[in-house]
């Protein structure tokens, strides 16, 4: 047996490489690694949000479901608005009707109506996805579908999602859902189709009062370069170490 | 477009409070299932181990045909994933291209590693029994034997040596894969664990506690169906016999006998991972009171409150407490056994609940709550899948499969 089988191992070794090597030669890339060369590096996209302008029109969460078809009715959205109403007992009251889509012509705040008189402040808090520098959706997706640009905004490639919801799991701000019809995980680009052609995004441009901006943190001319340089802002929840680029004016600790 | 939209989760997700707008329950009851069926495969598993690794004669009985169900139950672990994943079809991306700074991304890695494993060592031990088939059948007419010969015959793979020296490679090759087998086999599942615990964004899930606690729990629940699934049989044959020789038949007696002895010296180790699952549990809830961070005052709303009695009475009580007792009493008799292993599932299983539903139960607002409401009769694909028949059809699957596997490879029979 033994001659036969020094033969055997050789044949089974050069059998073994011969089929594996022009194997190797080729890689499948994920989309990640695949789309690694998207973007300008010498841009990094952030975004500023006024809360001190927000008057809660809805208008943005608008423009943006008809700009990236996301079914207007359906119970999801990329962005939303959320209405605060503090009252003197310290008491927050929040909602956000259909994402604030309809503005809030109601003073009703989950079928409760607060007195005027209890109210102490009342404010508008805009929400969308923070592109953060340490994003956890993009680290746990288990296939590199989501991944972030060069200039910074993390996108999901719908051709590659297997639709596990790990990455709705992971992110803290719950911005990620699955889109309707695509059933692939979804969240809001920062209208990368638009920004990357020198377009304003959606809702930047659909704000009549300018709560929202969007430029170019890499570029200390860009009027939000200059805003985050030499104003008080605050980033949503830092304490998860996920460095969101959507920085706030006007906040207040009982946002959430 | 509107007729075919589907919104993941409306269908069974209650709001109330404060809730973001793309928040729902996106990991219901398939989720529960996933890491309750991987512990069960990794606690079967190690149960075989501890015979043919720690030479645990006292487990010698129930070795082979824990280690055959264990096989039963590998496809079982990936079914609850292809049921939950809304493009299961690109399921296998994950072999393709793996992220892997992502937890699920080892999924495929260690899971057909430990597939090889389990499968390697099944054949290890029924060489010799494929062997002996090949030749019995070969004398036996009928196309059926004959088919069964040429299975048998391929199983052999063309080791048709079966004398003392090339045994004894046999039993060294089971115990080599044995070994191996444990540590994968609490990888495998330590990571569902994992997948859980580093999720910072979920208050309830992040522990590093979290791999410990479930590999713990997965044994208990493996040990605790192996020990289920062995007395039903045997009580089954032992029907079977006194139906044949009569009641007071030797036969009867010494199945009766076996099976006792079997079930009293398993459960001595079901206690004790039960001890450790326990202890570790408690722990973590204890540290995460007397710490008191931010996410305390909805965590305890959530399991003081809304989830009182799934956590502290269903799992703690009747799926932890009893059983620990019914256990311990001295004189255990077989109807006793069976209900506290019952118990122990199902206590396993609510904890799986309580951390996958729980987990959810919050906003990340921590300003809202959602409710779970599982789907039980189905009016679409969705809530077919993600509810009460698709749980149960997850199930139903390894008994299923072990009927068959057990047909090729008997697991039972002393051979």
């Amino acid at each position: 047996m033994n001659p036969s089988r020094r033969k055997f191992v050789k044949t089974a070794l050069g059998g073994g490489l011969a089929a594996t090597l022009p194997l190797s030669a080729l890689k499948m890339l994920s989309p990640a690694e695949a789309h690694a060369s998207i973007g300008d590096d010498k841009v990094r996209w952030a975004f500023v949000v006024d809360t001190e302008k927000c008057v809660g029109c809805g208008l943005c969460v608008k423009a943006c479901k008809l700009e990236n078809e996301v079914p207007y009715d359906a119970p999801v959205t990329r962005t939303w608005v959320e209405r605060y109403v503090i009252t003197k007992d310290g008491k927050s009251h929040i909602d956000t009707p259909n994402g604030g889509r309809d503005g809030f012509t109601s003073p009703k705040i989950r079928d409760e109506v607060i007195p005027a008189d209890e109210i102490t402040q009342a404010f508008f808090v805009p929400k969308l996805c923070n592109q953060c520098s340490n994003p956890a959706c993009v680290q746990v997706c288990p296939v590199g579908a989501t991944f972030q640009t060069n200039d910074g905004v993390v996108l999901v490639d719908r051709s590659w999602c297997i639709g596990c919801g790990y990455c709705i799991m992971a992110c803290p701000y719950g911005v990620r859902f699955f889109h309707p019809v695509y059933k692939t995980a979804e969240k809001c680009t920062f209208c990368y189709h638009r920004i990357s052609k020198g377009l304003k995004t959606a809702c930047v441009q659909a704000c009549p009062f300018g709560a929202r901006q969007i430029g170019n943190l890499k570029d200390p001319a860009d009027p939000v370069t200059k805003i985050i340089m030499t104003q008080r802002v605050a980033v949503l929840k830092s304490e998860y170490g996920t460095k969101p680029q959507v920085y706030y004016i006007g906040f207040d600790e009982r946002v959430r | 477009m509107t007729d075919q939209l589907i919104i993941h989760g409306l269908d069974w997700t209650l709001k109330d409070g404060f809730v973001y707008p793309n928040e729902f329950i996106y990991w219901s009851i398939q989720i529960v299932m996933y890491p309750y069926m991987t512990g069960l495969v990794a606690g079967a598993f190690v149960l075989s181990s501890l015979y043919h690794v720690f030479g645990q004669k006292d487990l010698q009985g129930i070795a082979r045909f824990s280690l055959v169900f264990s096989m039963a139950l590998l496809p079982t672990a990936m079914l609850p994933l292809m049921f939950h994943l809304q493009h299961p079809f690109r399921g296998i991306n994950v072999m393709f291209t793996p992220h892997f700074t992502s937890a699920i991304a080892a999924f495929g890695i260690v899971f057909s590693t430990y597939a090889m494993i389990v499968l390697s060592e099944v054949w290890f031990v029924y060489r010799r029994y494929f062997v002996e088939q090949t030749i019995a059948l070969r004398s036996q007419p009928g196309f059926g034997n004959q088919a069964k010969r040429l299975l048998y015959n391929v199983l052999t793979l063309g080791a048709f040596d079966v004398s003392e020296p090339a045994l004894a490679i046999d039993k060294k090759g089971v115990k080599i894969l044995a070994a191996i087998g444990i540590p994968v086999a609490c990888f495998l599942h330590g990571y569902a664990g994992f997948i859980f615990g580093s999720v910072k964004a979920n208050a309830l899930w992040m522990s590093p506690l979290m791999p410990v606690i479930f590999i713990m729990s997965a044994v208990v629940s493996g040990i605790a169906l192996c020990m289920l699934t062995y007395i039903i049989i045997m009580e089954y044959k032992k029907l079977q016999a006194t139906l044949a020789k009569g009641r007071g038949d030797e036969s009867v007696k010494e199945l009766g006998g076996v099976e006792m002895d079997v079930i009293t010296k398993t459960s001595r180790y079901l206690l004790s991972f039960l001890v450790a699952a326990i202890s570790l549990e408690l722990l973590d809830l204890i540290f995460r009171g007397y710490t008191a961070m931010k996410s305390w005052d909805i965590l305890r709303s959530v399991m003081f409150h809304d989830d009182f009695i799934n956590i502290f009475i269903l799992q703690y009580g009747c799926g932890n407490l009893i059983p620990f007792i019914l256990l311990l009493i001295p004189r255990p008799s077989i109807k006793r056994m069976l209900l506290a292993l019952v118990l122990v599932l199902f206590g396993v299983f609510m904890m799986r609940w309580n951390v996958v539903i729980g987990g959810q139960a919050f906003s990340l607002s921590f300003e809202g709550f959602m409710h779970y409401k599982m789907p039980i009769i189905p009016h679409s694909l969705e809530t077919y899948k993600e509810g009460l028949f698709g749980a149960l059809t997850v199930a139903s699957a390894p008994f299923l499969i072990f009927w068959g596997i057990n047909k090729i490879v008997p697991s039972l029979q002393k051979i």
